[in-house]
């Protein structure tokens, strides 16, 4: 399951940042290494919730900086 | 402004974008308008089958080396999502006239002494629709961050400004179909104010989707007799007229302020003579009786490039293919008086139809390739005038002529009249 969303979060990096994917490492933060700004980080989670019917409130948002910290979230709201 | 005589800064072009539905690219365009080739075809930006206009002047697509638009060629695609297409053409043409005059501003004084001012019609208004169609169907809270920045007008000016740094005014312009001429209008009062050394100017358009020909359907402003023959629908002046064909594309000038020009040794493609600006005060679509907003707007233009009729050889009508036209005909004819024989006059939306916002920058950058290559672009599908007239008004072939200083002129919905003076350049 983990590495399913894993796949998933990373495909919609590389499609909404325009980036390669070797670059969406696991550590990899939106906006200082992916070349992202803040609107682009509000679209992203919005396609994160989109993809993976799941609800990202605004503070949890602020908080999914780096690919991992996106995987680890999401993971969690589909165990619960 | 000859320059003699007078204090006030002489304002010249010296880079030149279009993209237009006979190509992306100026000269091309330029190229086909000559050779008397219509843009005009069915829709296929959307189904407009149930509609009673079917057809337009979209941009074609295809390789950018034959023409076509190849978006990625001038937008990142991680960036079009970002943008309304109007913005897409606006920077495809932004970007050519940058390139084409060479201004590449290194101190950050040139960069504050570098300005914009894009106008638009209408700006994003698929997006706009698109987000609308959203919300009522329940999707309100996951609209795009972008669809605001993506729809306002002044984001052309905006996203050129981001690309190339330039720091100086930024500003846009909205005056329905006049926007494209109050543009560069405007643009060049704030070269000679001082307020800018060089500024990029003109307008973009891309209002081809289903609110948009509706809407104008509704106002019944578009031809719809000719969707079995698109290529005959736009036809200024002509008997069969009836009503105007939507355009798309975007036209852009690189004005600078002449010494400035001279100094980094710039292709000068003219000069920017005159402006000249009126209201109708009278209907929110139809013009003015006798077209005397026209008539205003057109003897301040000449006032202010301090010229008379007589030397105007060519005009370059506002001429939409629809009612209006012969008011502007007569307007010209009356203002011109005897000096109505020795000008030429034509409607290049005969070939690309109406671009709105951008028609008047495209038109003004078709005066200075007329006036430069001693050509006038004709008025296709002119077979039976509505009007007689002695003004030479080109039907169907384009015509060697030489011409020193042309007028383009530009009305809009609401009473708004622009018209520009342009000069070949003369030292």
């Amino acid at each position: 399951m983990s590495n399913e969303i894993a796949d998933k979060v990373k495909k919609i990096v590389v499609e909404h940042l325009g980036v390669e994917e070797d670059q969406v490492k696991p550590d990899a933060s939106f906006i200082d290494d992916l070349g992202a700004d803040s609107l682009d980080t509000v679209e992203l989670v919005m396609a994160f919730e989109e993809a993976f019917s799941v609800e990202i409130p605004e503070d949890a948002a602020e908080k999914i900086a780096t690919v991992n910290d996106a995987i680890e979230y999401i993971t969690k709201q589909k165990a619960a | 402004m000859s320059g003699s005589g007078t204090n006030r800064k002489r304002v010249v072009v010296t880079g030149i974008g279009v993209v237009s539905p006979l190509a992306v690219g100026a000269e091309l365009t330029w190229k086909r308008l000559i050779e008397s080739r219509s843009g005009i075809g069915p829709i296929t930006h959307f189904d407009a089958s149930g509609l009673p206009a079917q057809i337009a002047g979209e941009v074609p697509e295809g390789p950018t080396a034959e023409g076509g638009l190849t978006l990625s060629d001038w937008v990142p695609v991680k960036e079009q999502k970002k943008m309304d297409r109007f913005i897409h053409l606006g920077l495809a043409a932004g970007i050519q006239a940058v390139e084409d005059s060479g201004w590449k501003p290194e101190t950050e004084e040139d960069r504050c002494a570098t300005g914009v001012l894009m106008g638009s019609g209408i700006g994003g208004l698929k997006t706009i629709y698109d987000n609308s169609v959203a919300v009522s169907t329940g999707k309100a809270r996951r609209l795009s961050p972008f669809f605001i920045p993506s729809s306002l007008i002044n984001l052309t000016a905006g996203h050129l400004s981001i690309r190339y740094g330039f720091k100086g005014p930024n500003h846009a312009v909205v005056t329905a179909c006049a926007s494209g001429t109050h543009a560069i209008g405007d643009a060049s009062r704030l070269i000679q104010h001082g307020d800018a050394k060089v500024m990029i100017a003109g307008g973009a358009e891309a209002a081809i989707c289903e609110l948009g020909i509706a809407g104008f359907c509704s106002a019944r402003a578009l031809s719809t007799g000719f969707n079995d023959n698109p290529t005959a629908a736009s036809r200024p002046w002509d008997k069969e007229r009836d009503g105007f064909v939507m355009g798309e594309g975007a036209g852009v000038l690189v004005l600078e302020e002449y010494e400035h020009a001279k100094r980094r040794g710039a292709k000068i493609y003219g000069e920017i003579g005159g402006y000249g600006l009126s209201g109708d005060a009278y209907h929110i679509t139809a013009p003015a009786e006798n077209h005397e907003g026209a008539y205003r707007a057109m003897q301040a233009a000449l006032k202010d490039a301090r010229v008379t009729p007589d030397a105007i050889g060519y005009v370059n009508a506002h001429g939409t293919s629809t009612m209006a036209d012969d008011l502007e005909l007569g307007a010209v004819e009356r203002l011109f008086g005897e000096a109505v024989a020795k000008t030429s006059m034509s409607s290049t939306k005969s070939a690309i139809g109406h671009l709105l916002g951008a028609a008047g920058a495209v038109e003004a950058i078709f005066c200075l390739q007329a006036m430069r290559d001693g050509i006038l672009p004709p008025t296709l599908n002119l077979d039976n005038p509505a009007s007689e007239s002695v003004i030479d008004r080109i039907p169907h072939k384009a015509k060697e002529k030489q011409v020193d200083v042309a007028l383009s002129n530009s009305f809009g919905f609401g009473g708004t009249n622009a018209s520009l003076i342009l000069k070949k350049f003369k030292d």
